[in-house]
């Protein structure tokens, strides 16, 4: 058996993944959840975009960078 | 996920004044416009370091990110259902579209990811460290041959691409001419199959923590 976790972990697949489609369609909503109610209740709640989002580096970047974005001042809301 | 969900008063007053006319509406796109700007300028400074892309050049690419996500925010207005705030619906546009952009920036420096024989690197794109190396060769050999005799050759190609030669995902898809979620799935099944014959052969152990044999093989196939 190997001790390679890095490659061990990069091969790795999650049935529940929904792929890069159904994860970015929802990743407004995903992302609001994760800020009012905090990550657990959000992966929970969409468990197959929170196993996406482990998986996928470039939804997972998008995933921060919205979160980021989201996340400032609640002043940017008015039109 | 279908019909209108009940819209917070910050939403509404978006909605509303977007789908309005006049002075009101022109304001509204100007400071949409605005925000989308800061959103797509903070999400390039944000990966910096993994883009080449600086100075005028950064601010000339978040401008175009800017401005082709308020023409998609306005032309899907009716799409949206309020299941998130409106600002975070239309901030989503602004990094994806930072994504599209800097994977066809890539193509413009290539040279300056890619090297002869990436094959060599492959350890330390999946975090080995040297002093594993050595014993760690019959492993990364038994890879190497699992990606010439499992993968079709759409698998191996992106494969390769992405975790060989270090290609960003989003420069494969301008590339190929195809979208992320089918080189995703593309990479999903090579992993799976890869894994499913590191594991047949004794390299991995399988889901009970010894090896799966044979018959986890075939199903994966």
């Amino acid at each position: 058996m190997t001790d390679w976790p890095g490659l061990e972990e990069f091969l790795r697949t999650d049935p529940r993944d929904v792929g890069c489609d159904h994860a970015l369609r929802i990743l407004h909503v995903y992302v609001d959840l994760v800020l009012s109610e905090g990550t657990g209740s959000a992966a929970r709640r969409y468990p197959g975009v929170a196993a996406h989002l482990l998986a996928c580096g470039p939804c997972s970047d998008d995933y921060d960078g919205l979160l980021a974005a989201a996340g400032q001042a609640a002043g940017d809301d008015h039109a | 996920m279908s019909g209108q969900h009940c819209l917070d008063a910050d939403s509404a007053q978006w909605l509303r004044t977007l789908q309005g006319s006049g002075p009101d509406r022109d304001r509204a796109l100007a400071r949409l416009h605005a925000l989308l700007l800061r959103v797509a300028r903070s999400e390039l400074r944000r990966r910096e370091g993994r883009h080449p892309v600086t100075g005028p050049e950064l601010d000339d690419l978040a401008h175009q990110a800017a401005d082709d996500a308020l023409v998609a925010v306005i032309a899907k207005l009716g799409q949206f259902r309020g299941e998130s705030r409106f600002t975070t619906w239309a901030y989503k546009f602004a990094v994806l579209e930072v994504s599209a952009k800097l994977g066809r920036h890539f193509w413009q420096r290539p040279a300056t990811f890619l090297g002869t024989d990436q094959w060599e690197r492959l350890p330390d794109r999946l975090h080995l460290r040297p002093d594993q190396l050595a014993e760690q060769a019959d492993l990364l050999a038994a890879l190497r041959q699992a990606v010439e005799e499992h993968l079709t050759d759409r698998q191996r190609r992106v494969f390769t691409a992405i975790v060989v030669d270090g290609i960003p995902l989003d420069a494969l898809v301008v590339q190929l001419g195809s979208n992320r979620n089918a080189i995703y799935k593309t990479m999903f099944e090579a992993r799976r199959k890869l894994r499913a014959a590191l594991v047949a052969n004794g390299y991995l152990a399988g889901p009970d923590g010894g090896p799966a044999g044979l018959d986890s093989m075939r199903r994966s196939s």
